[in-house]
Order: C-alpha cells, then sequence, then structure tokens
C-alpha cells in the first residue's frame, strides 16, 4: 500500500493509543467513540461513492440493521455477541445485495432515491414492529461486548475497542484500494467502457463494493447496540444516512484519509454546534450546498490545494471524476 | 511469410451475416468475413463504412441485430463486453480511453486484469497468493511498457505522456490480457511519420510473436506495408478482399474511396 | 358499510391524495426533463405552499385568493433562486453533485423552516367548509372536489402550454436533446431556470389543497417529495401524462393498502412501490424504457 500510508497508519495507531491521556472526561471520550463509529461507515461509503461513482441515502439503514439485529438475537434470544455480529453482517450484506444488483444498472440517482426510500421502510418496520424492535421508545438491555472476562463497560474500554475497530477497517479498505480489484474498482469508475473492454466485470464490482459498505455500516451498528446498550429508531433516520454522505464530501471524494478527517470534523461539529440545536438541521444543509458548491472534490483536498499542497494525496486514492 | 489465403475452418475469428441498425441507418449489412491466425489483417474502407461499428460488434459493445460472430468456433455476439475480453479478445480505441488519472504502469496493470484472479478477501487481507500475483503483475506489466519503450515513464500520468505514447500505452495494455486476438482501431491516427513508423514496427514485431492483428486503418502506406491480408469495407458491406498488393489494384475498392 | 362501498371510499379518498402526487410527480419530470437531475427540494416545495398560504391567510388574515397567488409566487420565487444560486454556481455539473445539492438545499429549506415556523403541526380550514357530500354512497369532501378540480384545471393548462406555446415547446425541445436546442437557438440557460420556478409554483399547489386535509409541518416534505418520486417512476419517470397515471395510481394503492391491510405500513407501501418498479420496470408503467446504461 506504499511507504506513505504504513506511516500514516502507524500515526493514527498512536493517536488512537495516546489520546485518553489528554482528555478530561468521559463524555469526550464518548464523542470519540462515535467518532469511531462513523468512521467505518463513512470510509465504506466512501468506497462505493470513490469507486462505483453512486451515492446511497440508505446507510443508516444498514447501520439500524447491524444495531437491531444484534440487539434483538442477543437480547431476545440469547445468541453470544460476537458471531452475532457476524451474522448481522452477512445479513445486511445479502439485503444490500438484493438492492445493488437491480439498480446499480442504473444511472447514480435512481440509486440515490432507492436507498433512501428503502431506508424509510426499514426506519417504518423499525416504529411498527414493536413486539420485535420495541417500537419507537426503543430496545434496552443490549448485553456488552466482552472477550473471555474483559468486559467492554465503560466508555475508556470501548474506546480502544472502537479505536482498533476502525483502524482494521482503514488498514482492510487501503490494501483493497492497493490490490487488484481496488484497481479494477478505479478504472472501471474513470472509464466504463475502456473497463468492461478490459475484461472487468463492472457490474459486478459496483454490487460487492456497495455490500461491503453496507457490511462495514452493520459493523459499527453492531459495535454501536453493544456499547449504548439502547437503541432506538430515531438514530437510524435517513438524516443520519445525510450525515454520512456529508462527511463523505467533505472529507473527499476517494481519500480515505479524507474520510477519517471528515467524519471526525463533523461528529464534532454538533457538539460544538450544541449551544444552537435548533440550528443543527439547517447548518447540516449549508454545509452540504457550500461543501458541493465550491468543493466537489472534497473540503479536505480543496483547502490542500489552496495552500498548494495538492499532492499530498496519492494520485491513486483521490478520483476526479470527469472535469 | 508469404501469406496464401486460408481453409475457413482455421478461421480464428468468423463474422456470419451481422447486420447492425442505428435508428434508420443500416451501419452493418449482412456483413461476413473470416480471420486467419498469426495475421495481421487490415480492414479499410472510407468513413461510415462501418469499421468501427464491426469493433464494437466484435467487442460486445453493441450487439448485432442480426447474424452471428464466432470466436474459435464459440458464439459471442450475445456476450458482454468484459466476458469476451476475457475469453481472448482485447481492443484500443479510436481516441485512446486511458484510466487518466492512473500512472502509465498501473493502466497496463489493470489489462493483466483477465489473466488474474485474486479477488475481494484476499485484497483485504494482503494474503501471500495476492502479495505473488501483484508482483507478477508488476513485472509483466513492466516488460510490456519496457517493449513499447515506455518503461522510463512508468510512474508518469497516463494523461501527462505524449499523443503517440499513450496509443502506444493502449496497446500495451490490451496486450496486458494476453489477447489471441488484438483489435486497433487507427492506432495511428494523427501521428507523424517517424510515430507512424514506430508504432507499425511494434505492430510487427507482435506479429512475428504469433499474434493475431485486425487493423482498421486509414493510413494506406502503413497498411500496404505491414498487412497480410485487407478487407475493404464500403455502406457496411465486404467489397473486396485479398492481398495488400490486389487492393490496390482492385477497381471496386479505388472506386469506393474515390467516389464514383 | 358493505365492502364495496369501502373500497369506494378507498378509491376516492385515494384519488384525492393522488392528485396531489400527480403534481408533485410533474413538478420532478420537469426538472428532471431539463436537466436531467432530481430534484430533492420538490417535496420542500410542496411543504413550503402549505406554510406560506398558512403564513398569508391565517396569520396575516389577508383573504383566500390573493394568498393563493402570493404563495404560489414565493415558492416559485424559492425555485428560481434554488436554481440561480447554488444550481448555476455550482463548480461541477456531474449529475450527482447537483442532486446532492438539491439534497443540501432540501435540508436547508427544512432546518429554515423549523427555525420560522417552529416545530408543530399547522392546517389550514378547508376552502369551501367541511360537510361532506354523498357521491354514489360514499362520502366526499368538499376539500377533495376543489383538489380535483384544481388538479384537473392545472394538468389542463400545463397540457395546453406545452402543446401550444412557443415557451412550452422550447422546454419540450430542451428535454428531447440539450444539444439541438442550444443549436436552434432555445435559451437553454433560461428554460432551465423556468422549469425549477414552474415547479415551485406547482409544489405550492400541491401544498396548498393538501394540507386542509392532512396538516402540515416543516418535516413533511421528505416524505410527500419521495412519495411524488415514486409517482413519477412508477407512471414513467419524464412524462407528464405518466406522472398523472403514477400519481393517482400510487394514492389509490396507498388508500386501499392502508384501508385493506394495513394502515401502519402505509408510508411504507409508497417506497415497496418505488422500489419494485425500479427492480423491474425502471421505465414505469408509460414509459419508453431509455434508463439502462449501455
Amino acid at each position: 500500500m506504499g511507504r506513505n500510508n504504513k506511516i500514516y497508519l502507524l500515526i493514527y495507531a498512536s493517536i488512537i493509543f495516546l489520546l485518553p491521556a489528554l482528555l478530561r472526561n468521559n463524555y469526550q471520550l464518548m464523542v470519540l467513540n462515535v467518532a469511531a463509529l462513523n468512521i467505518m461507515v463513512v470510509i465504506g461509503l466512501n468506497l462505493l461513492m470513490g469507486y462505483a461513482g453512486q451515492i446511497s441515502l440508505g446507510h443508516a439503514a444498514f447501520f439500524g440493521l447491524g444495531a437491531y439485529l444484534s440487539a434483538i438475537f442477543t437480547a431476545t434470544y440469547g445468541f453470544p455477541t460476537w458471531p452475532t455480529m457476524i451474522l448481522a453482517m452477512a445479513i445486511t450484506g445479502l439485503v444490500a445485495y438484493i438492492i445493488g444488483i437491480p439498480t446499480l444498472k442504473l444511472e447514480g440517482h435512481y440509486l440515490v432515491m432507492a436507498t433512501l426510500g428503502f431506508n424509510v421502510i426499514v426506519y417504518i418496520v423499525m416504529i411498527q414492529l414493536d413486539e420485535v424492535t420495541g417500537g419507537p421508545s426503543g430496545f434496552a438491555g443490549i448485553p456488552r461486548l466482552a472477550i473471555g472476562s474483559l468486559v467492554f463497560d465503560s466508555d475508556r474500554k470501548i474506546y480502544y475497542l472502537l479505536g482498533a475497530g476502525s483502524l482494521g477497517v482503514l488498514l482492510v479498505s487501503l490494501n483493497l484500494i492497493h490490490s487488484r480489484v481496488g484497481r479494477a474498482m478505479a478504472a472501471l469508475s474513470h472509464n466504463e467502457i475502456a473497463a468492461k473492454c478490459a475484461g472487468i466485470d463492472t457490474e459486478m464490482y459496483k454490487v460487492k463494493i456497495f455490500v461491503i459498505s453496507a457490511v462495514w455500516a452493520s459493523l459499527a451498528g453492531s459495535l454501536y447496540a453493544h456499547y449504548i446498550t439502547f437503541i432506538s429508531p430515531g438514530t437510524f433516520s435517513f438524516f443520519y444516512s445525510i450525515q454520512v454522505v456529508t462527511m463523505v464530501l467533505v472529507g473527499g471524494i476517494g481519500s480515505l484519509w479524507g474520510s477519517l478527517f471528515g467524519a471526525v470534523l463533523l461528529t464534532l461539529l454538533p457538539e460544538v454546534l450544541h449551544a444552537v440545536k435548533e440550528y443543527n438541521v439547517l447548518i447540516y444543509g449549508l454545509i452540504l450546498m457550500l461543501v458541493l458548491l465550491f468543493f466537489p472534490q472534497g473540503l479536505i483536498p480543496g483547502i490542500m490545494e489552496a495552500f498548494g499542497k495538492g499532492k499530498m494525496f496519492n494520485h491513486s486514492e483521490v478520483l476526479k471524476k470527469g472535469a | 511469410m508469404d501469406y496464401q489465403g486460408y481453409p475457413e475452418d482455421q478461421a480464428i475469428l468468423k463474422v456470419r451475416e451481422i447486420t447492425m441498425r442505428f435508428g434508420g441507418l443500416e451501419a452493418l449489412n449482412n456483413l461476413s468475413l473470416a480471420i486467419s491466425p498469426h495475421q495481421i489483417v487490415s480492414i479499410i474502407g472510407p468513413n461510415g463504412a462501418g469499421k468501427t461499428t464491426l469493433l464494437n460488434a466484435i467487442t460486445g459493445v453493441f450487439s448485432p441485430d442480426s447474424g452471428e460472430i464466432l470466436f474459435r468456433a464459440r458464439p459471442i455476439s450475445r456476450l458482454k463486453p468484459f466476458q469476451i475480453a476475457s475469453l481472448g479478445i482485447n481492443r484500443t480505441f479510436q481516441q485512446a480511453q486511458l484510466f487518466a488519472n492512473m500512472t502509465v504502469l498501473e493502466n497496463v496493470m489493470v489489462g493483466r486484469h483477465p489473466r488474474t484472479k485474486t479477488g475481494f478477501l484476499e485484497g483485504m487481507l494482503h494474503l501471500p497468493n495476492e502479495r505473488r500475483e501483484e508482483k507478477e503483475i508488476k513485472e509483466k506489466a513492466a516488460s510490456l511498457l519496457d517493449f513499447f519503450g515506455l518503461l522510463p515513464k512508468a510512474g508518469w500520468m497516463a494523461a501527462h505522456i505524449s499523443i503517440a505514447e499513450q496509443k502506444r500505452l493502449e496497446i500495451s495494455r490490451a496486450m496486458a490480457g494476453e489477447p489471441a486476438l488484438l483489435l486497433l482501431d487507427e492506432p495511428v491516427a494523427g501521428l507523424n511519420i517517424r510515430e507512424t513508423e514506430e508504432i507499425g514496427d511494434l505492430i510487427v514485431k507482435l506479429r512475428e510473436k504469433g499474434q493475431t492483428i485486425i487493423l482498421v486503418e486509414h493510413n494506406m502506406h502503413l497498411v500496404m506495408g505491414i498487412s497480410d491480408w485487407v478487407i475493404v469495407l464500403h455502406h457496411g458491406s465486404k467489397i473486396s478482399e485479398g492481398r495488400p498488393e490486389e487492393m490496390q489494384k482492385d477497381r471496386r475498392v479505388v472506386e469506393a474511396y474515390l467516389g464514383k | 358499510m358493505t365492502l364495496s362501498l369501502q373500497i369506494s371510499q378507498f378509491i376516492l379518498s385515494g384519488l384525492t391524495t393522488g392528485s396531489t402526487y400527480a403534481l408533485i410527480a410533474i413538478g420532478f419530470s420537469l426538472i428532471h426533463n431539463s436537466t436531467g437531475i432530481v430534484n430533492f427540494a420538490q417535496g420542500e416545495f410542496v411543504m413550503l405552499g402549505g406554510m406560506f398560504m398558512i403564513t398569508f391567510y391565517s396569520f396575516l388574515k389577508l383573504p383566500m385568493l390573493p394568498s393563493f397567488f402570493l404563495t404560489v409566487l414565493s415558492v416559485a420565487a424559492v425555485g428560481f433562486l434554488l436554481e440561480r444560486g447554488p444550481i448555476r454556481r455550482s463548480k461541477s455539473k456531474e449529475i450527482l453533485v447537483l442532486v446532492m445539492i438539491t439534497v443540501g438545499a432540501s435540508i436547508s429549506i427544512k432546518g429554515l423552516s423549523m427555525i420560522l415556523w417552529g416545530k408543530n403541526p399547522m392546517t389550514l380550514p378547508p376552502f369551501s367548509g367541511e360537510d361532506p357530500l354523498l357521491l354514489f354512497g360514499a362520502a366526499l369532501m368538499p376539500q377533495s372536489i376543489w383538489i380535483f378540480g384544481i388538479t384537473v384545471s392545472v394538468v389542463a393548462a400545463l397540457h395546453y402550454f406545452f402543446k401550444g406555446t412557443i415557451t412550452g415547446k422550447a422546454m419540450r425541445a430542451v428535454a428531447a436533446s440539450r444539444r439541438s436546442a442550444l443549436l436552434t437557438g432555445i435559451p437553454v440557460d433560461r428554460m432551465i431556470l423556468f422549469s425549477f420556478t414552474l415547479s415551485g409554483a406547482l409544489g405550492a399547489v400541491a401544498g396548498i389543497i393538501l394540507t386542509p386535509i392532512t396538516t402540515t409541518s416543516y418535516d413533511v416534505g421528505v416524505m410527500l417529495g419521495l412519495k411524488g418520486f415514486s409517482a413519477a417512476i412508477l407512471g414513467g419517470y419524464g412524462s407528464m401524462p405518466g406522472a398523472v397515471v403514477g400519481g393517482l395510481l400510487l394514492g389509490v394503492f396507498e388508500s386501499l393498502g392502508a384501508g385493506l391491510v394495513s394502515s401502519e405500513y402505509k408510508d411504507a407501501l409508497a417506497f415497496l412501490i418505488l422500489l419494485t418498479v425500479l427492480f423491474l420496470k425502471p421505465s414505469g408503467i408509460l414509459g419508453q424504457g431509455r434508463l439502462r446504461r449501455v
């Protein structure tokens, strides 16, 4: 994956390890934990947006599927937590596969609408299927994660788990980009007809990357459920889907490191805006529009270019679709 | 090597009475032809004769409205482009379709795709067999670049090399797929004499290694200079075929080009 | 009530909401035809229609007709500003980016509405009283007659506009082929601006006539927009008759589904239809099948 990326990964790992020493209270840890979960979702979404050139407005539903599947199987039926997490990932992946196959053949904005519709359906089911999901008041009593006798019952302990998780997702995704599959996907996002004639099954790759992005979101959802031990439908509305898309756009489509920044930045932003909570929605909308208007290649890459540091992003990571 | 003509059953590619219509226009009209292996076969004809449409039909970009195309005796006209490429037909385009934001080397590495197989899981986990395959891909790509004289610019962005180099890069990407049949669509269009000669030499070298090549070109000097066989299209039909010297003298061909 | 009477009741109310879906769907088709994008803010135009009408009529106590026109004008202005502003000024002209810009606009409008009008649902009195009329034994709210009447008038006016006026024909030309339209001297940019403005006006009308029946609040935009989009896809994306057929059908399906099967999942039905159509025949009922990529 190149020497630079390995160095950045080491730096990231060190930051994860050392950061808690600088923090004052648990609340800050919790914010970082949420950021780590967002990072996982955003990286998957970035793979979809950067390589398949498609936008999904339904990732909150995949996140929610992971959360509810884990919650229901472990709390209601007593399944073990870790295998259930994997089961949830498989089920979510399958759902994404079913949605993806017909819609990814169409123009990009059909996936936008299909995933949004999917998000709304899942949201409604979460609310209405209340004997199973707990309905609008939510689902409580989700067991915590544990490895042997180590139970992840504090913000601090979860922090290291989620930090490692985000590192793992990042590592695996970087590997993917720099592999034969990653190259094929980069090719298909640059020039689909040339990619096809070079022997790349573009339709299949788009579906697979959509599935992977859904699987990462499901993983984050399961972790979220076992962390907070209580989930409710409000968390998984399509507004969250829009938030994660905004995080990708801010960080730069195709740049995984940018996604890291985008996720952290926009997770911290509402905390900063806490005083003006009413304006949360308006400000999100404005940020989304402004970033798209002036930095369609991403806020972070745009700023770096403005400072003459445009070369910092490895060319095979940052993709510019057309002009 | 003197080319005598070929028995039909040894043809590597058979086009059987294909017709393609776009709107009300018939781009290919009941066209039949056969390509023998290890030859450079040029397809020529005035503009609009259907040459690029024929290439698009062979590579699966469009499906013919009727008729069939057989590659190594296997019908391919209903297959998707990527399947046809995997079976062993690779092509270049009239305007070089490179992956502009990838390096020269990476462009060729993409061409290796149908001959390699590591997937998502091996890629994500960077397994040993994936590492090995990556190494192979890189080495093969580099040796191809060397053959095409592009190795010094392996790390350059594909968009930043000259047009002639881009054309050579596209051919080397196509060759990375180890195609049994190589289709070149106007590989020297817009190039000067020296660049044209360079590419002409490379094409001949490929043929000497046994490569089967279909060449669509307007540059008659190149066509007559390196082809083993020439097929002439006009208004979507084949009006003549034969050795280059014969075509130069063929009245129908001359008329087609000059217009009657 | 007998089953057949119940069904007629459901169908009638379905046609009512379906008419508004039809208007919303037409708005989507207009913008898609001129620019190729999905205007995510379409639903917000509908919401604003209701909100502005309430402001002019209930808060400022202006008479009904002037309120109506002022509302339509105001939301048309919003559509105008959306195109003139973010859409026109976008650095990237890629469809996906423009669609996401409309998403951002939709959220911003929603957020602004939340601040201006608060979170509580609000409503309008029905235009001419609440006593239901009886039609073949089924109860018909007078508001429904207004909805049908206004929808029919609007659709007829649009039909005349597109077939009979120069501007309308120019817009159809842009929809058929932007390049050719440019070459024949049609001011494509102005046509696009007009399509956004007109969509705003249509959304406003839909919002105004719907609010007395369903109430409105700052967040109804998304659902309405999505349902309108589903209707457009169902009937055949980009075609006006398709939008009308799709809207009415969606309204009826929704109503029958809610009445006969389950009312809790009513809202999900529209999206199930959306997904089903996208999966099976993306070009919709009346569509020509142009949606697949090569």
